[in-house]
């Protein structure tokens, strides 16, 4: 799940070496935290949240796929 | 940064040489690569008065299908999708159609999944190309058998307007698929189409002409 989070925004951004993503586990749900370049939330953001919605629409995918819950939450 | 051409200069003793130095060390084949050449090069007299070396710049060309294959292929694998994935392109749109089992994941609520996937790869290789283009990602032909279902929808509810004199709202649509019902309906003597209500919960109206 950290993988694909990361995979994603890496395309997404300019500064792909300072995307960290942070998994923390329980045990019905996985917290994902992404960090990026302060210069780069907009392009994780996009307008109205176009993009961070794409991006938890496919990362929820992968995860019911494990029968799991996932929250993204994207960090300054 | 991935927005970055990758480019080389590079000096042979012809131009096919310097050439050749360069996708070696480029790791790209001849047909991904843009080549400008600096200096002809020279042999020279007898080979040996005024011999100049040839010198080319060799930039990768960003091609979409390769980012879009690249791209698909990494989310794939991170999502644990096995799926067979097949590429036609007009030279603007590239539309890619994915076959394989449990594929509905892929597709999602009313196809929710799909639409976000093809958000983020349309992102990611428009950034990296320098013309604009469109790519429409598809599971099993969904989406062509999703707007032949419209139409029919579309056909069957403007036969119960006409009939009823009475307005039909429907169940919100993206926008995509309201137009499928518009375009379906644009000439229909006897209704009229508008959408009404905020995104994401827009819905197409179908009303009987006056």
């Amino acid at each position: 799940m950290k993988k694909l989070v990361e995979i994603l925004a890496r395309s997404l951004v300019d500064y792909p070496d300072k995307v960290e993503v942070n998994q923390v586990e329980g045990e019905k749900s996985i917290i994902l935290e992404l960090r990026v370049d302060e210069d780069d939330m907009g392009k994780v953001i996009g307008k109205q949240g176009k993009i961070a919605k794409a991006m938890r629409t496919v990362v929820k995918a992968a995860a019911a796929k494990e029968g799991k819950r996932v929250v993204l939450e994207i960090i300054k | 940064m991935p927005g970055e051409v990758r480019e080389v200069e590079k000096t042979g003793k012809n131009i096919e040489e310097a050439v050749e130095i360069a996708l070696a060390e480029l790791e790209i084949d001849r047909e991904d690569a843009e080549i400008e050449i600096l200096e002809e090069g020279n042999k020279g007299l007898f080979g040996i008065i005024g011999n100049r070396a040839a010198r080319v710049i060799v930039k990768e060309k960003k091609r979409p299908e390769k980012i879009i294959r690249a791209f698909i292929e990494k989310v794939f694998e991170a999502m644990h999708i096995e799926a067979e994935m097949q590429l036609r392109t007009d030279g603007d749109h590239f539309y890619v159609n994915f076959h394989g089992k449990d594929l509905g994941i892929l597709i999602g609520r009313r196809g929710d999944t799909l639409d976000a996937l093809q958000y983020l790869v349309s992102l990611a290789v428009n950034r990296e190309v320098q013309k604009r283009v469109r790519i429409i990602l598809d599971v099993e032909e969904y989406r062509r058998r999703r707007e032949e279902t419209l139409m029919r929808l579309a056909q069957r509810l403007s036969e119960k307007v006409r009939r009823t004199q009475k307005h039909v709202v429907l169940e919100p649509m993206n926008p995509q698929e309201r137009r499928v019902i518009h375009t379906a309906l644009q000439n229909d003597p006897a209704v009229y189409t508008f959408s009404q209500g905020n995104e994401p919960y827009r819905k197409v109206v179908i009303s009987p002409k006056k």
